[in-house]
Formats: C-alpha cells, structure tokens, sequence
C-alpha cells in the first residue's frame, strides 16, 4: 500500500502503516549518525533538553556528501542503522515515533518500538542523489564540530521510503523475502508465457 | 628509461576519485538494468528502478552517486621501465586530497581505528598497493569503498578437505548474514588460496574485473556462475526487501597456496560498484 504522510508522526499515523508499504514523506526531519547519538544519551543522563522536540520526531540515519555552492544538501542516502540499536531504545521511550535507514534492527530496538507505536524505514542505500532531490531545507542545530554527523533539521517533500518494521513488530526483511520465495513459482510461470 | 613526475600521478588519482564517484562504470549499469528486465517481483522492480533513476540523476548533475564516497582504494602497476621522481605515496594522497575536496566528496577516513577516531578531513591515507609490470607503462586503479559494505566482508582459514563445497558455504553463510545491511544488489568478490592476507587482497581484486567477465579458467568460471545461481536463490533481493537480485555478480581469484591451507576471503561490494582505471 502506498502512503503519503506529512508529519509529524503521530501514532495516529503509525498504526495505520504497514510493513511493506510504500511511504512517501512530507515535513521536518532530523539527522543523526552514531556519534550524535552517544551525545543524545549524555545529554538525556545529564537532565539536559535534546536538541529537537524528541515527542513525534524523525530521525533519518544519514552523514551526507557536503554542499555544493548553492544547493541544499549533497548526495544523502542512509547508513547502517544497527550502529544506532545501543541508543535507540531510550529515545524511543522518549517518544521518538520514526527512524529511516538501512539493515537490521536488534530485537531490543524492536521490543522499544512496538511499545512505542514507531515506525523502522529504510530509504535505499546508494540513491544519494535521489534522495537529496527530495530535501527541500537544510540547516545544522546541533554537534556542528562533528562534520558530516552533525544534527541537521530536514524539511523534506515527498520522500520515498518503505516501512521495513511496523508497530506490531512485523519485518519486511523476513516476511517480504518469504513471501518472493513461496511465490516464486508462479512468477516464474509468468516468465515462460 | 621513461621518467614520470609525480605531479602527474596525483592529478589522475584526483580525477579518478571524481570521475569513479559520480559515475558509475558501464559494466555494472549494464548488469543492474539486466537484473532488472528479469526481475519480476514488483517491489524489486520498484527499487532496482530507482536504483536506475539515481545513477543518471548523479551521472547528469555531476554528483556522488552514494553520499559513502568511500576509503580510496588505489592499485598501482608500475613499468619496470619506468621512473617515477618523487614519493609515490605521497603523491596518490595528495590526488586523493586534492579530488576528494575539489568534487565535494565526504571526507570518511579516521586518524586512529580504536583511540583517535579523528577525522582526517583529506580523505587520506589511500590504501595503496603496488605491483610491478614489464614495459614503461604506468595502470591506475581507483576504486573508493564504502563500509556498508565492507563490514559485512569475511575471512574464513578453510581446510583442504572442505573443497568446493566448503567455499560455496562460506561465501552463503557471509552473504546470508549480511542480509541487507551491505545494500543489495551485492557485487562479490572471493580471493582464494596465498596466505591470510594474500586471500583479501586477492578478494579486493576481484571486485574490480569488469562484471559480466567471466574467470578465465573454465572450473572457475562455472563456479562463480553457481556461486551467483545460489546467491540469487537466497530470496534477499535489492535492498532486502525480497526478490530474485541479491548479486550482481561473483568474481574469484586465487594463488598458490601452503599444502595445509585453504584460505577463503569474501568482499562485498554493493551496488555502487566503483572502479576506473587509465594507463599513462
């Protein structure tokens, strides 16, 4: 099923999505890599405020090639998200509602998502350019002394994802790969017509 | 004896680094867009689709195709007739240095693995590795790697006993486990035989034989067509989102090796599959 969301994500919106479905995107998102993270948890341990209203937020895994003059952003498709399972259970809790990335998920992250009523998407890797043509506004707010994993807010249009892990838990990583697999003799009877 | 500056080393590493970022070679878009007439489940038609999309999209407006502009891997064959003045070195940094900054590529390398995870902010060092060659002539290879990919590489010191099918498992038990995390449509390269290190370098090397040539030992060669028939059969599918594409391709190379050993390394690659090369 094919979804055209304009955030914030609200769990009024999670719940209606399902693993599979094509998602495309409209509004604020943040970005963080790994060592963003680590400095999400201190501040969190700290008492300190985060650096974006964590409630209904976005996260998009991404340490994007640098600005040309005069554009917005450079190539900027996802990275591995596993590296982000130590810390993403505790924002989840926090009220983080989506992630965008790529690759598997632990089970802790799963467990913190379902409770959370979350939402685990992957962009495709490798398609920098694709996905950049989709960020309208960039701007750092955040952690600028970590280069490309600084904390930039996004506004995006219209970007195309697909919901790998939905609230109940579901994963497109294993159902979508089983259910090639058991259809794939009729798929290929369609090839020999 | 032909003599060669360094100076001009460096600008072709430069404009390789540029040229293999924002372009992808011919071979591996020829391959993606075979995968895709024959693939026939719609969401990997969807993905290797815009896969497609993305390449032209870099190609036209002169941009990283993937924002994991990589470690700069450097290959140099060097004429035995052939003097090069200066640091060999030094100079395919500074090409490195000088592409990487002038093409607005990210800067991935850290000073340090473990205590100093500094970032270099150049792109350096590159990792290089020279041969030599008979004539005067001088071969370079770029091939920037990102680390999607690599992490989910492996290295298994297989016995001689295990054979063929021992291979075979090894190169499935690392791509069932990368799953996808190294964004498939994968390109895999398998280095045979040497020592421990001798087989992941042979395994890098791999990944640079234009996709599509086959291994000219015909043994070889029909197992890499089973290796790839295995992969696919897997169900991964581009992105892991299920599908008949999970490889592009399988390349082995292999060297002698000790009468105790059998060595086996696997590279992956995803499907920016960056490599260039140009002879001076």
């Amino acid at each position: 099923m094919e979804h055209h969301i304009q955030l914030p994500l609200t769990r009024e919106k999670t719940v209606k999505i399902k693993s599979g479905d094509t998602i495309y995107l409209t509004g604020v998102i943040y970005t963080a890599r790994d060592a963003a993270h680590k400095r999400f948890i201190e501040l969190i341990r700290e008492g300190k405020k985060l650096p974006f209203p964590i409630e209904d937020a976005v996260i998009y895994y991404v340490g994007p090639t640098p600005a040309k003059p005069g554009q917005v952003i450079g190539s900027a498709g996802p990275t591995t998200s596993s590296r982000m399972d130590v810390y993403a259970p505790e924002l989840l809790q926090l009220g983080l509602r989506g992630m965008i990335g790529k690759g598997k998920r632990s089970k802790e992250v799963v467990d913190a998502m379902k409770e959370a009523k979350a939402i685990y998407f992957a962009a495709i890797g490798g398609a920098g350019v694709l996905l950049a043509n989709c960020i309208k506004t960039c701007e750092a707010i955040a952690f600028e002394d970590l280069g490309p994993e600084a904390v930039h807010k996004l506004t995006v249009e219209e970007f195309p994802v697909v919901a790998i892990i939905d609230t109940t838990g579901e994963n497109l990583y294993e159902i979508g790969r089983k259910s090639y697999l058991e259809n794939l003799e009729s798929l290929c009877d369609q090839q020999h017509i | 004896m032909r003599i060669i500056e360094t100076q001009k080393i460096s600008e072709i590493v430069s404009r390789l680094c540029i040229e293999a970022n924002c372009r992808l070679p011919k071979d591996v878009k020829t391959c993606i867009e075979q995968s895709r007439s024959s693939e026939k489940w719609p969401i990997a038609c969807d993905t290797l689709d815009k896969i497609i999309e993305n390449y032209k999209l870099a190609d036209s407006d002169n941009m990283p195709i993937c924002q994991d502009t990589g470690v700069a891997c450097v290959f140099l064959e060097i004429g035995e007739d052939l003097h090069v003045k200066g640091n060999i070195a030094a100079a395919v940094d500074e090409g490195v240095r000088m592409g990487y900054q002038e093409a607005f590529l990210r800067k991935s390398v850290v000073k340090d693995p473990l205590f100093d995870r500094k970032n270099t902010r150049d792109n350096t060092p590159a990792m290089l590795y020279t041969e030599y060659i008979p004539g005067d002539k001088i071969i370079i290879t770029v091939a920037p790697k990102g680390f999607g990919s690599e992490n989910m590489s492996g290295i298994k010191m297989l016995r001689p006993s295990d054979g063929v099918d021992g291979v075979i498992n090894f190169v499935l038990e690392t791509v069932e486990a990368a799953g996808s995390n190294p964004c498939p449509p994968i390109v895999i390269g398998v280095g045979l035989g040497g020592t421990f290190d001798k087989a992941a370098l042979l395994a890098k090397k791999a990944l640079l034989r234009p996709i599509g040539q086959a291994h000219s030992d015909a043994r070889y060669a029909a197992l890499e067509y089973k290796l790839l028939e295995k992969v696919n059969d897997l169900g991964i599918g581009p992105q892991g989102f299920g599908g008949l594409t999970t490889a592009l391709s399988v390349a082995i190379e292999h060297m002698p090796t000790h009468i105790a050993g059998l060595p086996c390394a696997v590279n992956i690659n995803c499907h920016v599959a960056r490599h260039i090369t140009e002879v001076i």
